[in-house]
């Protein structure tokens, strides 16, 4: 793989995201309403709900919006893997994603300049965000909002690399119905984006397990505590190890020879 | 040269030299948690008389003045050492008292006895006992020092003490369970805190009439639990705090126009307040959620809660 072969190639992917990104503006709006609705409507329901325990990185009582504010970002970041991975079932059964595999460069390069391009979206959606909960009063340290980014990068590669995976399994664009259902759905809500894993531990183990073990509590635990300037190790490797894990799978799933490709006839012919 | 090396030394060692120390009588611990304002760190913990609750410094600050209402005493201590080195004679169950400007004398409510009990700092003994309503419970003094003002929870009443006869000379009827009151920096007006009626009067101190009302209202909290109890305000500004007792808030009002400004989250059950010496943080006990809590006086924000023992009550700062 030449420098130069390899960044044409990288450019032209992000591009091509990019171009789709600002062709369809509505994707964008809806992406931001879905976390604002949620903000606005569901959290002012509860807004006292958690002024009871003091659980780090928060220093103080915390009203429920400003604890369900890392998790609505975190929400950001999946339905964007999602809406990547729908976007990858499209190219595919459109075709322009077997232009892209039979590209000389490696799979995982090219795998991965989308998923790069996807998550730069899906960190934009998240600053901006960021910016009107801030007029809602939900306000972060100066400090937390530049060590937030890496922590965006890290989360929206794992949910980005977990889009990538369902889509190589996926067969065509209706069977998405059940992805949402059976994958996104339970990810969000057995997950600490909406209540702190001692809140279900009360009502629920079972759930407090899922939930501890959840890759998308983890993710949303490492953009909580980097909102805030804190590093948390665990959320840290945690998010990484299944990244790598994710992705492995994804470019074994995109390998048109050994992949999910040859069992749905994807593959060479 | 010199002079950037020394501001710089000066900077370093600033946090340290203008730290503040709290002092938090634990009502259920019978003891003193002394905290470092800045960082919100318990340093140390020392055993004090059964139920402390008011507490304050001497004028001079070497001696601090600890109500143990269930030893029916005010226990001094040496400011320093923190050792006990006497006792005042408060009267039965001591609970609120202030320490006139004067430095000399000491006005602590009784509330069983319905009486306010003057006792003079120097010779450590009563001068007078001042019948007034039923349940006395908040003193506040002036900071002219003409007026003495003690709210009785079940008469509904402020009384009027004139410091120079020991006497009541006005009342003026608030709203039910009067608990705390504060006198404006001008010393033209008076706050009193009315905990059932969940309400804050501003009363004139010419007229001894009350010229303004206002009733807390805080979105999704029932009405019941917004008790407002202490009250303080801010020297330089019209701002007043109010802890809100179980609606677990510090109300920020305008005193002026009577209004709220933000209402702040901090711990279960806010009683007490105090401001940092250079006005920069309030604290907060909170005493069913065990915890202080600061706000940052420019901003209003809370900005830390601290786990200090139990039901942490009242509190000085040095």
């Amino acid at each position: 793989m030449k420098l130069a072969h390899a960044s044409i190639a990288l450019k032209g992917i992000i591009k091509r995201e990019l171009w789709r990104f600002l062709k369809q503006r509505e994707r964008f709006v809806a992406a931001l309403v879905r976390p604002l609705v949620w903000l606005f409507v569901f959290a002012a329901g509860f807004r006292s709900t958690l002024g009871i325990a003091i659980i780090p990185p928060y220093e103080t009582y915390i009203l429920y919006e400003v604890y369900i504010a890392a998790g609505l970002i975190g929400m950001i970041q999946l339905f964007n893997g999602m809406q990547s991975s729908l976007s990858m079932v499209y190219d595919r059964e459109m075709g322009s994603m077997k232009t892209l595999l039979v590209s000389p460069l490696p799979r995982w390069f090219l795998l991965m300049g989308k998923l790069l391009a996807g998550t730069s979206v899906s960190i934009l959606q998240a600053y901006v965000f960021l910016v009107v909960a801030w007029f809602y009063d939900i306000e972060a340290p100066w400090l937390g909002y530049v060590t937030l980014f890496p922590a965006l990068v890290l989360a929206g590669l794992m949910l980005g690399a977990l889009g990538m995976l369902l889509s190589s399994f996926i067969k065509q664009l209706e069977n998405f119905a059940g992805v949402m259902n059976f994958v996104i759905f339970p990810m969000f809500f057995m997950s600490t984006a909406l209540y702190p894993l001692w809140k279900i531990k009360e009502s629920s183990e079972l759930l407090h397990t899922l939930a501890s073990y959840n890759p998308f509590s983890q993710a949303v635990e490492l953009i909580r505590f980097a909102l805030y300037g804190q590093f948390n190790l665990h959320a840290f490797v945690y998010t990484l190890a299944a990244f790598v894990v994710f992705m492995a799978v994804a470019v074994w799933g995109y390998n048109p020879s050994k992949g999910m490709m040859v069992k749905k006839g994807g593959g060479p012919s | 040269m010199s002079k950037v090396y020394i501001a710089l030394l000066l900077a370093a060692f600033s946090t340290s030299i203008f730290a503040d120390k709290l002092y938090i009588t634990l009502e259920k611990d019978n003891a003193l948690a002394v905290v470092d304002g800045e960082t919100g760190k318990l340093l140390k913990t020392v055993p004090l008389g059964q139920r402390p609750r008011g507490i304050a410094f001497s004028k001079d600050q070497s001696m601090l003045y600890v109500a143990a209402s269930d030893d029916d005493t005010i226990q001094i201590l040496d400011a320093e050492t923190l050792k006990v080195v006497g006792e005042l004679p408060s009267g039965e169950d001591p609970e609120l008292f202030k320490i006139h400007p004067n430095g000399r004398l000491l006005y602590v409510s009784n509330e069983d006895d319905n009486i306010v009990t003057v006792i003079d700092l120097q010779t450590k003994t009563a001068l007078t006992e001042i019948a007034v309503g039923v349940e006395p419970e908040g003193i506040a003094i002036s900071r002219d020092g003409k007026w003495v003002v003690n709210t009785s929870e079940t008469t509904n009443m402020v009384h009027w003490i004139d410091p120079l006869e020991q006497s009541i000379k006005d009342n003026t009827l608030v709203d039910p369970r009067p608990r705390a009151a504060e006198f404006s920096v001008d010393n033209k007006q008076l706050f009193v805190t009315s905990e059932i009626a969940g309400s804050l009067s501003r009363i004139d101190v010419a007229t001894k009439q009350i010229t303004g009302k206002l009733h807390f209202k805080v979105a999704g909290v029932d009405k019941e639990l917004i008790q407002p109890v202490g009250v303080l305000a801010h020297p330089n500004n019209k701002l007043l705090f109010v802890a809100l007792g179980p609606a677990n808030r510090v109300a920020v009002v305008d005193s002026q126009a009577m209004k709220v400004l933000e209402y702040l989250l901090v711990g279960q059950r806010v009683w007490n307040l105090a401001f940092s010496p250079d006005l920069t943080r309030l604290y907060t006990t909170n005493g069913v959620s065990n915890d202080i809590s600061i706000i940052d006086v420019d901003d209003l924000k809370v900005t830390k809660s601290i786990r200090v023992g139990h039901y942490p009550w009242g509190i000085a700062v040095k």
